[in-house]
């Protein structure tokens, strides 16, 4: 939910323009995976700012607390242990949430109007007045972000702060972090900071440094900087290629105004054929045969 | 043989309030299945009271089909083993649908068309109910991985589609072939409506006579 609703580029399920009038930067967040220490303090921001409390969980026996998104902890921390090298372990913690894609697969998938809203800024909002609380917004999204309440069937998750945004703000988690790993500004400038990021964790010794900033969404307005960015998966389970995939394009592509205009078909060719052949009915012959 | 000599019997009581049951529901699960289907059809949710609404009857509708249907699948079922002749009635359809129905082969209780159709109409429901399931997301989608939730929305859209148009097929064959309407509504038909669209039958109740 958030205060720009003039600044819409796409709305779900809406074939007619959104109120676009007003065109705004292109936002970014850069979550720099080499600079996190995994304090949470952005998850506590995000709790903080969303008023959100999620349910006391229990100690899974590792950091990650809690261990998954849900409908209210729209940021998680996530810890992997990897040794890519026998010896040399390596801890990867990892900001999850949503990836704010440009080409947004749970946008596509929403059959409600206006449920979902991507603004000009790039942002992905969900506009939960309008959420009918089917999930497939879950099903189309390639990063498994969404999650439904169970309170009020509707579906929730980061909404890269929107409303501060709109007045100006950065996000609630970027305030907050205390290494200066997440950072926020237009795309242009991000991606910017990202090459002298990965400019200097190459020097290091970092050779496969690298921006994750995926093609197959059209880009995400959610950032990484990874160590290695060739094995994305290993920062538990980042897809390596995500895009909206080829089943939910047929279900949500152009095969839906096909159908139908096929429905529109059969109706119309019934009607052509009743009014060229006529009715069918019990012929002359027959009638005769049973009157008297 | 007949309490009404003028007319025959050709569907019970349980059997047409049921199909009137599975009719009923089908409507329903059409109307609010388009309406999640396309954003052209969205405005069908308000007659169930709001996309919300729409959302969370849609799945128990189907429910309710799945036990009008299967219980009218269960009655019909033996009548609707297709013969060589049916087989036969089927290839000449288009000439009947022509207006001419000289070479049509004799049809008897049910048709090719009609028993066909049974059948397709079987296949859909399985798809959707299996399908559907698999989309219930309140209730099972968490039991799913999401491959299995797109493969099911992919098929329960196809197939929706695929039953809705054949329906609408079915609709249309009942106002064009004059009368069949009240054979189900009420249960009985004319003679000369027997003799006319199931000659076979009409033989096999009167012996041939008129
Ligand atoms: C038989 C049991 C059925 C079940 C359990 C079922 C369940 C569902 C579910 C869970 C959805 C997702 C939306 C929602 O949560 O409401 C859905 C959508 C839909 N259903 Fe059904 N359904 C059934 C039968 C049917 C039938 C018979 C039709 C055809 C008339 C149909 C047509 C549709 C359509 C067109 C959609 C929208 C699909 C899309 O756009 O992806 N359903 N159904
Ligand atoms: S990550 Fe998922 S929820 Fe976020 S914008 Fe992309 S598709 Fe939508
Ligand atoms: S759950 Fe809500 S936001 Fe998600 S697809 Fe359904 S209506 Fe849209």
């Amino acid at each position: 939910m958030a205060l720009q609703s003039l600044d819409i580029t796409r709305r779900s399920a809406t074939t007619t323009p959104s109120p676009g009038q007003r065109r705004t930067m292109e936002v970014a967040k850069l979550i720099d995976v080499t600079k996190c220490i995994g304090c949470k303090a952005c998850q506590v921001a995000c709790m903080e700012w969303n008023d959100l409390r999620d349910d006391v969980g229990i100690n899974h026996g590792v950091l990650d607390n809690p261990t998954d998104l849900t409908e209210n902890s729209w940021t998680v921390m996530r810890y992997a242990e990897v040794e890519l090298e026998p010896g040399k372990l390596e801890w990867l913690i990892r900001k999850d949430g949503c990836m704010h894609c440009a080409n947004p697969g749970c946008l596509k998938a929403c059959p409600a109007p206006g449920a979902v809203v991507q603004y000009s800024n790039g942002i992905v909002d969900f506009h939960e007045e309008n959420c009918i609380g089917c999930g497939y917004c879950i099903t189309g999204c390639p990063f498994n972000i969404p999650r439904l309440s169970q309170k009020d069937s509707k579906v929730y998750k980061c909404t890269l702060c929107s409303d501060r945004v709109a007045a100006g703000l950065e996000p609630a988690c970027v305030k907050t972090c205390p290494t200066g790993a997440i950072v926020f500004g237009s795309k242009e400038a991000m991606l910017h900071h990202a090459e002298e990021r990965i400019a200097d964790l190459k020097s290091r010794g970092f050779a496969k440094a690298g921006i994750y900033d995926p093609k197959g969404v059209d880009g995400t307005h959610v950032i990484y900087v990874l160590h290695h960015a060739d094995k994305p998966e290993i920062y538990s389970g980042l897809p390596k290629d995500p895009s909206i995939g080829a089943m939910v394009e047929l279900w949500k592509g152009a095969t839906k105004p096909l159908a139908s205009l096929a429905l529109g078909a059969v109706a119309a060719g019934a009607f052509i054929h009743y009014v060229t052949k006529g009715p069918n009915e019990v012929s002359e012959e027959i009638e005769k045969e049973f009157e008297e | 043989m007949k309490r009404d000599p003028d007319k025959l019997d050709r569907y019970t009581a349980p059997e047409r309030v049921n199909h009137w049951l599975v009719a009923f529901a089908f409507i329903l699960l059409a109307l609010s299945g388009l309406a999640l289907f396309h954003p052209a059809f969205y405005p069908l949710s308000q007659l169930f009271g709001g996309g919300v609404w729409t959302r969370i009857l849609h799945p128990f509708i189907g429910v309710a089909l799945i036990f009008s249907f299967g219980s009218m699948f269960f009655r019909f079922r033996k009548l609707c083993v297709l013969t060589p002749s049916d087989w036969e009635w089927l290839r000449h359809a288009r000439e009947m649908m022509g207006g001419d129905d000289r070479n049509m082969p004799e049809a008897g209780k049910l048709n090719g068309g009609q028993k066909l159709l049974f059948w397709l109409l079987a296949a859909c429901m399985t798809l959707l109910v299996l399908s559907g399931i698999v989309m219930w997301r309140a209730y099972f989608s968490f039991l799913f991985p999401p491959a299995a939730i797109r493969l099911a929305a992919v098929v329960h859209a196809a197939t929706g589609a695929g039953m809705i148009s054949l329906i609408m097929g079915h609709i249309y064959l009942a106002i064009w072939t004059k009368e069949s309407i009240g054979a189900m509504l009420y249960g009985k038909v004319r003679r000369a409506w027997a003799k006319q669209h199931h000659p076979a039958w009409f033989r096999e109740m009167t012996g041939g006579r008129k």
